[in-house]
């Protein structure tokens, strides 16, 4: 059976006075997947989201969202929609399960069934024993912990994640990993963004990186490795001088310095980098496999942006 | 715009409701105690000082001029602080509104079930306000006892007259930069309302200002809720409550209209 995709953009544009934060972009994110947007600071990735949320309104193109239009049916969308913000925006006046109790009312749940699911929702991202805390008294990653699970108390369709583990330490990313990979096998659709490419890599099925309100690609995390960069990286520790440096160009090779470290990008750096340690074997270098790190790098360079 | 008022603005409403019943015990005490001293300081010990008071075309005893007067600077601050520190609290320092709007609730219900909880604050307060007087008037003040039934209509009264500082607050909440600059309108509006908007000494002492005193908000709500409490109503409270329902009308309007303007990004 054909499924209709979740949300479907084509030419969708956001313009503030003096500045075009979502350029032109189209895509589909379709049913049971997990879609990512990468891009560094400012690249129109929350304004995306926003627009996908029914907070921020469209400049122009077309946004539709479960089959409806967002600026026809924003209600209804919402209704469907679970968003987990990057913001914390919990209820400081209210403990842990009333927060999800006071927010389930916004859906008009009815109050035996939201605090059924409340309790269910606290067991699925392990918060039971903090049940009756008050907001102020968690630690970061409960915070994040409790936000998910407030994104889910509507039951939605499709969830929107932005930046959901940002700050936390890695036994908490890996529980909120575990619970998105279970949410989708149970067949609903995730938009995530993240600067954590690992985290992409892992748990997008497909990925748009941003620029400047842009598209600079969009795939499978995969094949966008294997496309942009290739299987493999030889990365150089040159500590003094540019030897080492202008001798990898001389090869015709691409080559990006980020201080002290230099990453060649090249189908063949194995050989290069075998010859490379016979004529500079004091010089530091090594193989690596190739990650999305490196396509993120690539297409949006190591200078830091703003 | 005003179809908007629905299940979400209740379910804001209810949102501050729960909050502040958590806390109620604190919540009270002020709006008890507050006006037992004013009746007392101003009431008595000043009042003891004012001879020949008329309102109305009647004589009549400061302390009885004064103690409706109380309830509506209640009824003013109830609704003005909650719609500009606490709504500005809510929605700057909380994102509690940023949170609410994720959900089917829509802006426009977020700003109208605050601008009805800050009219619930001030229904609370009023409220309060009324029964120690009444409590007053039975035990320590004959002057403050009220019988007509006309008082009854008081605390009605004070919920629209709520609705009506917490829409004018709700505009300050949508143009202020921070939470410091209430002190502009706090200055400029509520204190002037407070020692002139027939509080604590009838307007007509204003001479040939008096008719400014009619631009004023609390004016029109102190000449109701005096007459109500007096039994004395008249043609001319139809009117002040005629512009009190357009002055909401006006304010929530524009209320809105410029939360929607700060808030949509």
């Amino acid at each position: 059976m054909h499924m209709a995709p979740v949300v479907v953009a084509r030419d969708l544009v956001k313009r503030y006075e003096d500045l075009t934060a979502v350029d032109r972009i189209s895509f589909d994110i379709n049913q049971g997947e997990i879609f990512g947007f990468l891009g560094p600071n400012g690249a129109g990735k929350s304004t995306a989201i926003r627009m996908i949320q029914c907070v921020s309104p469209v400049t122009s193109g077309k946004l539709e969202v479960l089959g409806m239009d967002v600026r026809e049916r924003p209600r209804e969308i919402k209704a469907r929609l679970g968003v987990a913000p990057q913001d914390n925006n919990l209820d400081p006046d209210f403990n842990v399960i009333q927060n999800l109790t006071s927010y389930a009312r916004y859906f008009g749940i009815p109050k035996a069934q939201a605090a059924r699911r409340a309790e269910e929702l606290l067991e699925f991202m392990q918060l039971s024993e903090k049940r009756d805390v008050m907001i102020e008294n968690l630690s970061g990653g409960m915070k994040r912990r409790l936000i998910v699970a407030r994104a889910l108390i509507n039951d939605p369709d499709l969830i929107i994640l932005d930046e959901p583990t940002t700050g936390l330490d890695p036994q908490a990313r890996h529980l909120i990993w575990e619970r998105v990979r279970q949410l989708k096998r149970e067949g609903r659709t995730i938009i995530l963004t993240t600067h954590y490419m690992d985290e992409a890599e892992q748990l997008c099925d497909r990925l748009v990186i941003m620029e400047r309100g842009k598209f600079l690609v969009e795939g499978e995390p995969k094949r966008l490795i294997a496309d942009v960069v290739g299987d493999c990286v030889m990365e150089v520790i040159e500590t003094d001088g540019d030897e080492a440096e202008r001798y990898l160009r001389s090869l015709g090779q691409q080559v990006e310095r980020s201080a002290d470290r230099l990453y060649v990008y090249s189908k063949d750096c194995r050989t290069i980098n075998q010859e490379f340690r016979r004529l500079h074997p004091e010089i530091y270098s090594v193989i690596r496999p190739a990650t999305l790190e490196d396509v993120f790098l690539r297409l949006t360079g190591r200078r830091l942006k703003e | 715009m005003i179809m908007g008022i629905d299940r979400g603005a209740v379910a804001v409403w209810r949102r501050n409701a729960d909050v502040f019943f958590k806390t109620w015990r604190t919540n009270f005490l002020p709006s008890v105690f507050e006006p037992l001293l004013y009746l007392v300081a101003m009431g008595l010990g000043f009042g003891g000082l004012v001879a020949g008071l008329t309102y109305a075309g009647q004589p009549i005893e400061y302390i009885r001029f004064l103690a409706p007067g109380l309830i509506s600077i209640s009824a003013m601050y109830g609704g003005f602080f909650e719609c500009t520190y606490g709504s500005f609290v809510r929605m700057h320092y909380q994102k509690t509104f940023d949170a609410i709007v994720a959900t089917p609730v829509s802006l426009e219900d977020v700003i109208v079930g605050e601008i009805m909880w800050g009219a619930s604050k001030s229904f609370i307060n009023s409220t309060i306000v009324l029964t120690v007087i009444t409590l007053m008037g039975w035990f320590l003040f004959p002057a403050i006892q009220f019988t007509s039934l006309t008082i009854l209509l008081v605390p009605p009264l004070t919920f629209m007259a709520g609705l009506m500082f917490a829409s004018i607050a709700m505009i300050f909440t949508a143009l202020v930069p921070n939470i410091d600059s209430f002190n502009y309108p706090f200055f400029l509006l509520i204190t002037p309302m407070f020692l002139f908007g027939g509080t604590f000494f009838p307007i007509s002492q204003l001479g040939a200002a008096e008719p400014l005193a009619y631009i004023l908000p609390l004016t029109h709500t102190s000449l109701l809720i005096r007459d109500m409490s007096l039994g004395l109503l008249g043609p001319i409270d139809g009117l002040a409550m005629i512009y009190v329902i357009i002055m909401t009308i006006a304010a929530t309007y524009l209320a809105v209209r410029m939360m929607k303007k700060r808030l949509t990004k």
